[in-house]
């Protein structure tokens, strides 16, 4: 007898929710407004405009620091999402109760280096990281960040992250 | 001196974002700045230990820096930052407040090159240490 595949929409809903899990738990991801779309396995963040964010109020322009947290914050998520996501196919991950998902740990930052091309303008912005290493121990991440277009970054950034213990 | 002090301290105060995180400027002087930030819920970036996130420090150190450079004898009428890396040495001690220090080493026609440290009460070792430069000027 063929496994017949999981109706769509359950498969959404446990992965939309194990993302909002991930996210939610982390105040500083709030404070900045910062809120992640999926499609499949990739996400892209979005940090919608708000004064605080404001670096420059002459120009205005984003706050160099907001656009950090932006982009680390980015590149945290995405690994920690990359980890879950095989525990979360496989059924390995208990998420019967989506209020107490047992998540792990984040990786904690070891370096991060933003490149900031251009201005931030007053406006949402964008980013999405690529995992270019995760090894057991150490990850090595970059991500692109944009607002109107795609193809103009105004900030890059790489960095460097140790990964939490795994039980397995 | 003092009115300096004031001024640059209206400037952060006039930051949004500086003043979402409660920044506060403590010390400047020539190429020189001492700013520091509250322990806040709303900065948790690990709600396993209630350790701020690194992104608030880098915001933290990323204004003390382009303090500093403002603060330089040459200076300049305004700055922005080009480039920016932070090492995080430990995680930041919940609660306490977080302290960054930033010096101003050299400022050419178009560029400032800063490097600045972060603590928290338990200055042996620094929280994190940050290497940038800066738009120095009025050219872009």
């Amino acid at each position: 007898m063929i496994k017949r595949p999981e109706p769509v929409q359950i498969v959404k809903q446990r992965r939309d929710s194990v993302l909002r899990a991930l996210v939610g738990r982390v105040p500083y991801i709030n404070f900045l407004g910062v809120t992640f779309e999926r499609r499949g396995d990739e996400l892209t963040a979005i940090m919608p405009f708000k004064d605080e964010l404001i670096g420059n109020p002459l120009l205005p322009a984003l706050h160099g620091g907001a656009t950090a947290a932006f982009l680390e914050v980015t590149a945290i998520i995405s690994l920690s999402w990359g980890m879950i996501w095989e525990d979360m196919e496989s059924g390995a991950l208990e998420i019967d109760d989506i209020d107490n998902i047992a998540l792990p740990r984040l990786p904690k930052t070891i370096d991060f280096t933003v490149d900031y091309l251009r201005s931030g303008l007053p406006r949402d912005a964008y980013a999405r990281a690529r995992i270019t290493r995760a090894g057991r121990r150490y990850a090595s991440v970059y991500v692109e960040g944009w607002q109107d277009n795609r193809d103009r970054l105004f900030a890059q950034a790489t960095g460097h992250f140790v990964m939490p213990k795994r039980s397995s | 001196m003092a009115d300096m002090m004031k001024q640059a301290s209206q400037f952060i105060q006039a930051l949004p974002h500086a003043k979402a995180l409660g920044m506060e400027l403590e010390e400047l002087d020539s190429g020189t700045a001492a700013i520091s930030m509250p322990y806040s819920e709303d900065i948790i970036g690990d709600p396993d230990t209630g350790v701020v996130h690194g992104g608030a420090v880098s915001a933290l150190l990323d204004t003390c820096c382009g303090a500093a450079v403002m603060s330089h004898p040459s200076n300049p009428a305004g700055t922005a930052t080009i480039d920016l890396r932070i090492e995080y040495l430990r995680a930041a001690t919940p609660g306490q407040r977080i302290k960054a220090r930033a010096t101003c080493y050299h400022v050419t026609r178009s560029v400032a090159f800063v490097r600045a440290t972060a603590m928290d009460e338990d200055e042996e070792v620094p929280v994190a240490m940050a290497t940038g430069t800066f738009t120095a000027g009025n050219g872009k």
